[in-house]
This record gives structure tokens, sequence and C-alpha cells, in this order.
């Protein structure tokens, strides 16, 4: 028996929200999960009887986070056996018999003018243990996104890392209707899929979104004057500026750790440089010189280093250079293509595409030993990018379905597929973590 | 139907006129002359379109040389090995013969138009493009054109014009297309 198992039939449909873009959304299924993955149990909240039904279903939202983690297998809303919302409620002999290891319960209340309170409460029931319970208070229009924020918390109180479900997603969508010319747009969901706008819609090519570190703008390339150039757009108000629009490419935007510097390929000297824009004084500093092609930075967690990919050896593969400035050091030696790396939040590793006898997937490079680990096991993988706890890297790949978005864990144990109804989706960007406030 | 059988056949006309007006036989008023003879046989009922062609022959037109089948400048895209801006042979007579034809026509202007395949990764395929197209500029420059004349863009893998995941696509979408935006 293999060490896997495969639970393609536990298809989670997420269905269209209340978003006004529902082609945009995306599905996430599980391809591939763990085995001795968690049981745990999220009972739906309690409500007040005699009202109308409860804006949103935290508790299954909360289920579908953890879920889809692969690290736990939350028990069908069906086979509970019983609906707990105190703690005084819970048997804990029904529980265990089912070999449930956590419980949370709790109760939405609401508060009058559209706000609600939410209490939950984390249960270890072997030990008959309250772990946690926390009291949120949100309006209607944040019930989804505290529901993430109760994943997160689960998830960092059961396996020691810090969660990521409150986060987002940036991916390009292309759609290609018969007859008529393909159109391309730029939307950003929360991390289940759910809740997707369509942040910039164009008849031209649109690639590489680059998230700022705090959350709150996207850098890309746009097509849209028929030739590659950068944009800066601000996701609350949708405004915008063209950054970079030099003769050639302008493309491969990447934002500094802090925020005050965008890392870019220009190709305005002849060909393909890494430059660095810093955002206050609007100058640009040359980073590389070589005729090669130098393309796709990225930058250390740190500020203090940037990888990139160069062709200088002959072929694709991953330099390391100083954000300073200096010799470039190549850093992968395995297979004839490297290419797109991103560092991991701690910056132990990179993410990669890597290209070997015909196959493009995606690796880690452990920089330490130096040692390479292909995750995927599909043909055409490109643009990884990690969640901001490190747990998973999404990325795009394309299949005998069709090109959408998957994600594998670090350590290659679960993966998932998230496809739009209609359309391929490419190049996603997974966001930082979102600034919340802990209750 | 009628107004649309119209406008079908007054656009291989119209192409003939700007054929004759850059080639050496006609001239602007035989060329709208031909216009309206091709009107003339629309309002005849006639719908065959080979039939306003056949009007050309008879005036014997030239056929502008871009446009001749048997003119290595009607072939205006040249392809390329995977993850390579090397141009074969026959990419080379064909660029030579645009090179010639724009370093004796020097109004006319081309966009180099730089294609990857789908293989690898999106930015490292734009920079791909631009060398592609790079090296079909230069090669055109070598011949007396003037670099004015010409503009390399790079669209890398995002226009292909197969969308099979397999060589026989592949090796259509690696590419340079000669676009001429003024003849």
């Amino acid at each position: 028996m293999s060490r896997f198992f495969y639970t393609s039939l536990l298809t989670i449909i997420l269905t269209v929200g209340f978003s006004g873009n529902a082609s945009a959304e995306l599905t996430i299924r599980i391809t591939q999960g763990i085995e001795g993955a968690l049981p745990i149990a999220v009972v739906p909240l309690g409500w007040p009887t005699g009202t109308a039904p409860p804006p949103l279903d935290i508790a299954s939202i909360v289920s579908n986070d953890l879920r889809r983690s692969g690290r736990f297998s939350p028990l069908s809303v069906n086979d509970l056996p019983g609906r707990p919302t105190e703690g005084d409620d819970i048997r804990f002999g029904d529980w265990r018999l089912l070999g449930t290891q956590n419980l949370v319960i709790g109760k939405l209340i609401p508060r009058g003018e559209g706000r609600f309170t939410i209490q939950f409460r984390l249960f270890d029931i072997f030990r008959a243990k309250q772990l946690a319970g926390y009291e949120f208070d949100a309006a209607a229009h944040e019930l989804r996104r505290t529901a993430h924020q109760i994943s997160d918390i689960v998830y960092e109180l059961l396996t020691g890392e810090k969660g990521a479900f409150n986060t987002r997603i940036a991916y390009i969508t292309k759609l290609r209707p018969a007859n008529s010319k393909s159109r391309y747009s730029l939307s950003v969901a929360d991390s289940d899929g759910h809740n997707a706008h369509v942040i910039l819609d164009s008849a031209e090519p649109i690639l590489s979104p680059s998230w700022s570190p705090d959350g709150r703008r996207l850098a890309y390339v746009s097509f849209e004057s028929r030739h590659p150039r950068i944009y800066i757009q601000d996701l609350a108000t949708g405004i915008r500026q063209q950054i970079a629009a030099f003769r050639g490419i302008n493309g491969a935007p990447a934002w500094s750790p802090d925020g005050s510097r965008l890392a870019m390929s220009l190709s305005k000297d002849g060909n393909p440089e890494i430059y660095i824009l810093d955002m206050a004084t609007r100058r640009f500093r040359r980073l590389t010189h070589h005729y090669g092609i130098d393309t796709e930075p990225a930058w250390s967690p740190d500020g203090a280093d940037l990888v990139f990919t160069s062709d200088r050896g002959g072929r694709p593969q991953i330099y390391r250079m100083a954000a300073g400035g200096g010799s470039a050091e190549r850093i992968t030696f395995e297979g004839s293509y490297n290419a797109r790396a991103m560092y991991s939040p701690r910056g132990n590793q990179l993410a990669l595409v890597h290209g070997n006898k015909g196959v493009f997937r995606i690796a880690l490079l452990d920089l330490e030993n130096r040692s390479l680990k292909v995750l995927t096991e599909t043909a055409l993988d490109e643009s990884p990018s990690f969640a901001p706890n490190g747990s998973m890297i999404l990325y795009a790949s394309t299949d005998a379905q069709g090109a959408a978005l998957a994600a594998v864990s670090v350590d290659g144990r679960v993966r998932q597929r998230l496809a739009v109804q209609e359309g391929e989706v490419r190049e996603p960007a997974w966001s930082p973590f979102r600034k919340t406030k802990r209750p | 139907m009628k107004k649309k059988m119209q406008l079908w056949l007054i656009v291989p006309s119209l192409a003939l006129v700007l054929g004759a007006c850059e080639g050496t036989m006609g001239t602007k008023d035989e060329g709208a002359a031909g216009v309206q003879e091709g009107g003339t046989i629309i309002q005849g009922g006639s719908a065959d379109p080979a039939r306003a062609r056949g009007i050309a022959g008879v005036r014997q037109f030239t056929v502008h040389p871009l446009d001749d089948p048997s003119n290595l400048l009607s072939k205006r895209t040249v392809y390329f090995d995977f993850d390579s801006a090397q141009i074969s042979s026959e990419a080379q007579q064909i660029i030579e013969a645009h090179a010639k034809y724009l370093a004796n026509n020097s109004s006319a202007m081309a966009t180099l138009e730089g294609h990857a395949d789908e293989r690898g990764t999106r930015e490292y395929n734009l920079a791909l493009g631009e060398r592609r197209a790079n090296a079909v500029l230069r090669l055109v420059g070598l011949q007396g054109a003037s670099q004015r004349q010409m503009e390399a863009v790079s669209y890398g893998e995002e226009n292909p014009v197969a969308f099979g995941h397999d060589e026989s696509s592949w090796r259509q979408n690696r590419r340079v297309e000669i676009l001429y935006t003024v003849r």
C-alpha cells in the first residue's frame, strides 16, 4: 500500500460567494492528502433559534481550510455525534469513540446593525481539556475573514506552525473564446479561492504579479501598450501608476522585503539586466552587467541578497548577488534549466522551475547543502510562489485538463488543484500575511 | 446580404489599388477605376470574388512583392530551436530578402515580433523572444536597412499560434514575425 492515499473523491466545491466575478472564482480540489492527518471536528456554531439562518457557515469554512492544508481530516458534518456549543455540553466519550482528537465549538451571536460576536473554543478530546478560547467582533462582511482567522489559530495551536488561511492569492486568467480575441484578467481572491475580484481586465497579456510586503499593492507587467511595461496598482482604490516604460522589456518586478525598492529586469541597454528602483527617489540602479539574459530577480527575506535567472553560462541557471552589487555566484548546477527562483520565508530554500530532459517541474533547492528536490510530477510547471508560512508552494501547471493552478506542500505530501470554471489560470502569487488584530 | 457581398469584393480590389500604387504599372487613377469596375460587377449581381482578381489579371497589375507567393518576401515568419536565437540557413534567406526590401524602400517600416514556446518560465521567454527579434534585427541591419525602419518587440510565450502541448505546436511558436507597418 502506498504511503499516500488519494483523496480525489474529497472534492470540495467552493460555491460562488458574494463576488461579482463568478467566472474568476477558483475551485480547489485536493488531489493528494496525507496518511495520519489529524482527526478533528468543527461543530456548526450555535445560532439563536427561531431567527433567520446565519449569514455564513463559519464552521464549514474552517473545516474546509483545515482539510485543504492536508494536515487535518475533519469529520463530515453528517457524522457529528453531537452539536455542542458550550464546553459543558461536550460528551467526550462519544468523540473518543470516533477517534476525534480535537474539537472546535462556538457560537455566532447577532449584535444588531449587521454586527456579530463570534466565540470559539478548541478542545483536546482525550484529555478532555480546553486548549484555547477566543471571542471576535465582526461586521457581516468580515465574517469570512474571521473564519480564516479561526482556522489560523487552530492550525497554529495544533501544528506549531503559523497558519496562512487568512491570506490572498493573485493570479492571471486568460479567456480564449471561440472566434474572438483573447481576454486577460488579473484577479485577487482569498486563499481558499473565494471572494475573487478582477482588478485589471485587458485585451493584451498580463504577467508577473508581485505583492508589496504590506499586501496593499501589486506590481505587474502589462502589454496593454503592446509593449511589456511595469505598473503598480493599489488594491483598495484601483489607482495605478506606470513604473517602468523603457524601450524593450520592462519585466519581472519584485518588491524588496521592506517595500522600499522594486527589483526588475530592463532591456533598455540592449539586453535584459537586473535593476533596482528606489521607490522614494524614483532612481534606477543597474545591478548586473552581462550580455546574457538576466531576469526574474527575487529578494532574500533579509533584503541582503537577490537571486536571478541568467543564461550567462549558456543555459538559464540561478545566480545570487548582494543587493548592493558585486559578483554573481551561480547556485544551481543540476539540470539544464533552472529559473524563476523564490526564497522560502525562512530564507534557507529556493523554490524554482527545474527543467530536465524536456520536463519542467517545481523543485526546492536547499541553500545550505545545495540538494535539489523535485516536488511536482507534471511536465509544464512554472511560477512557484510560497505561502507566507512556507508550508505550501502555489504554482501554475498545464496538462491535458488545461492550464490551472496547483499547490504542493514543501514535503511533497499534499497536492491541490485550483481551477476556474472558464479559461486558463496562471502566474499565481501568494500574498504576505495580513496584518490582523488577534483577540 | 447584398451589402455584405459588396464589401467582400471591394476588399480585394482595394488591396490591388494599394499594390498598384507602389508597383511600377498602375497609377492612382487606374486603381480607382479598378474599384469602380469592381463595384459595377457587384451591382450586376455577380458574387464571384475570383472575377475581380480576373480583371486585375487582364490589366496586368503587378502583384506586390510582399504578396507574391512565389517571392521569398511573402514569408514573414522565421523559426528557431528551443532556447535558441540561432538563425537557420532557411531563415537567413527569408530575412535577407526582407533586409533588401527595406534597404530599397526606405519609407517601409516593420515590427519584428519575437515569440517563444510555452516551455520554461514566462519572463525568461520574454527575454528569449527579444533575443530572437534582435537577432533578426541585426541581420536586417547588416544588409543596409536603417535601424529606424525596424522595431523589435517580444511577446515571450504569451501569443502562441498553435495551442498544443507538444513539439508540433512548440516549433510553430518559436518564431519571429516580420510585420510591416508601412510597406
